[in-house]
């Protein structure tokens, strides 16, 4: 690890700490290793201490960590030399910022979809920051669509800012691409997985969120809005997006205590971003427990289950 | 509109309404200046005489367009937004709900009537863009939903008409979940084999447009509508250029491949009516 979240600089400052016992510790030849190890329990306690208690705009920032694991790597780790990507939504192009494609996991073939950031300025922009335009939807449903014709389960992965909102992406219909996708995934006849492992912004992750079960990894955020759209658009400016990460409610626990996903990943100690390896093990596992339920329902009752938990969403007065 | 206060209550007729407009009020259309009667005016359907432009309205005179002798019931009326985050911004979402059902006299953004249309039965939704710009909450979504189970109880097509800024942001989650609950309700609606028609107007975009707006067996317009999923002020910050002309207009959409037909509100109901009767 090597960039640090302003809140985890007391992390930092003790990894430092033990950085120069190791260097004195070479050129003086003084055995440190005890005060190394007092060290690297504090590390260990004062990371616990930290992302026990992060806010709701800290969380944010974890969910956009530079050294946070995207999609691919997910897929690569969990399906161990398995994967195979395919390309093109078969009309306009293929969109970067989508990837999809066969993988075995846990002994099964599973059909993996989402949104894929750029872990460099030049991949960054490759990736379009993890913003589809619709032929990424597009996309995304005709490899729903085969894997429903090989009756293999889908699991989509989401990490987005937003649908990307461009000019062709206006031209070729980026409302009716995600609202295509909405209406069709309802009724996919095959399980169908959705895990928020980074952001979760608007109807750019709803776009491949309708599931059996949606999943939020512990430290992402899933809003109708991100925290500084929100505050530009109610106060103004962007003074306020640590108030809004707050208002809008959009952390793992306070989607989960809405209904509004069915469940939450835990993450290593410290993030992902601190032990990818570990996260794809936790992410993997949920899946396959998930996959495991799944499976022992009928195609009918489970469609009609998945219907039926989107249809309770909202709550109003009579 | 001041004078457009009829509270519907069951099935009530609305044949008095015109003759209610005050003399000597006047419209005068914001694009050519053109100037008539308010009675002429919504003789016409709200549409400029000159130039047809298409004022903005709400349910009420879209009900009394659509809706045969007027008459029409009410779905779930009375129900309002709730508040399920306890949002607070600049003010209150408790007090921008009431103060704003306070001043449209409106309910939420959402109105639902079931009556005929050229003597067959339909059921309408109609967003009203005067309840916090259309947006949509958990209200829209519960009553999209409860207009699709009546039009299956029915059996008979359903009708939305879009008119919306996008997501109620004060239900964060919770409206963007109501994308999610339309569009599940519209599979119902497709597995009762019922026709479901969409009918964007003047603006009609973000969450509404990338759900329930773009789904329809026939998507149509009026004309000179705004129809996108991001905003022009969104697209034009990403791109850093102006717009073209027409940018996003239902004739754009139109000619991009995402409408079937554009058509003047004045002979809406006839053409809409015309479509109908060739999904028996
Ligand atoms: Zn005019």
């Amino acid at each position: 690890m090597e960039i640090y979240l302003e809140f985890e600089s007391p992390i930092k400052e003790l990894r430092q700490q033990i950085e120069k016992l190791r260097e004195s510790e070479k050129k003086n030849g003084v055995d440190v290793h005890t005060a190394i190890e007092d060290l690297e329990r504090a590390v260990v306690e004062k990371t616990n201490e930290i992302y026990s208690n992060l806010t709701p705009w800290q969380r944010v920032l974890v969910s956009r960590h530079p050294e946070r694991p995207y999609t691919l790597q997910y897929i690569e780790t969990m399906t161990d030399g398995t994967w195979v990507e395919q390309h093109g939504d078969r009309t306009v192009k293929d969109d970067k910022a989508m990837v999809g494609g066969f993988g075995s996991i846990d002994g099964r073939s599973v059909m993996f979809i989402g949104q894929q950031k750029g872990a460099n300025t030049k991949m960054r922009s490759y990736r379009n920051f993890g913003m589809a335009n619709p032929e990424g939807y597009r996309k995304a449903l005709r490899l729903m669509k085969l894997a429903e014709k090989f009756n293999k389960p889908i699991v989509t992965l989401i990490d987005t800012p937003g649908a990307f909102p461009g000019l062709e992406a206006e031209e070729r219909g980026q409302g009716e691409a995600i609202a295509r996708n909405l209406f069709e995934m309802m009724r996919l006849k095959v399980p169908v997985i959705c895990i928020i492992i980074g952001e979760g912004a608007s109807g750019g992750a709803l776009g491949i969120g309708i599931g059996d079960r949606v999943l939020m990894l512990e430290n992402t955020w899933y809003s109708v809005i991100s925290p500084e759209s929100c505050s530009t658009i109610l106060w103004r400016n962007t003074d306020h997006k640590i108030e809004a990460a707050a208002a809008l409610k959009l952390t793992a626990d306070d989607m989960l205590a809405n209904k509004l996903v069915d469940g939450i990943i835990r993450e290593p100690l410290g993030g992902a971003h601190n032990n990818p390896n570990s996260a794809a093990l936790h992410l993997k596992e949920a899946i396959i427990s998930a996959l495991n339920e799944l499976e022992k329902l009928g195609v009918e009752e489970r469609t009609q289950q998945r219907i039926e938990k989107f249809c309770a969403m909202g709550v109003v007065q009579q | 509109m001041s004078w457009f206060t009829r509270k519907n209550k069951g099935i009530t007729t609305q044949n008095q309404e015109k003759k209610e407009i005050p003399e000597g009020l006047w419209y005068q259309c914001p694009e050519c200046k053109h100037v008539v009667t308010s009675e002429q005016h919504a003789e016409h359907d709200w549409v400029c005489e000159a130039c047809e432009y298409h004022e903005k309205i709400g349910s009420l005179q879209y009900f009394s367009i659509f809706f045969d002798e007027h008459e029409w019931i009410e779905v779930a009326e009375h129900m309002k937004s709730a508040d399920p985050l306890t949002f607070t911004d600049t003010k209150n979402y408790k007090d921008r709900i009431k103060t704003t059902i306070a001043k449209t006299g409106l309910k939420d953004a959402l109105r639902v009537g079931f009556g005929k249309i050229e003597h067959e039965n339909a059921v309408v939704a109609c967003m009203d863009f005067a309840f916090i710009g259309g947006s949509m909450g958990s209200v829209v979504g519960e009553k999209f939903a409860m207009g699709v189970d009546k039009a299956i109880e029915a059996h008979c097509p359903f009708i939305c008409i879009s008119k919306s800024g996008g997501a109620r942001m004060m239900e964060a989650g919770f409206s963007l979940m109501q994308m999610a609950k339309t569009s599940a309700k519209l599979t119902q609606l497709a597995a009762a084999g019922l026709p479901y028609i969409s009918i964007l107007t003047d603006p009609t975009t973000g969450g509404v447009t990338a759900s329930f707006a773009m789904l329809g067996d026939l998507n149509i317009a009026e004309p000179k509508a705004l129809i996108g999923f991001a905003g022009p002020r969104v697209v034009k910050e990403t791109i850093k250029k102006d717009l073209p002309a027409g940018f996003q207009s239902s004739e754009f959409v139109l000619e991009h491949g995402f409408l079937d037909y554009i058509v003047k509100r004045t002979e809406m109901k006839k053409r809409l009516a015309l479509t109908l009767s060739h999904l028996k």
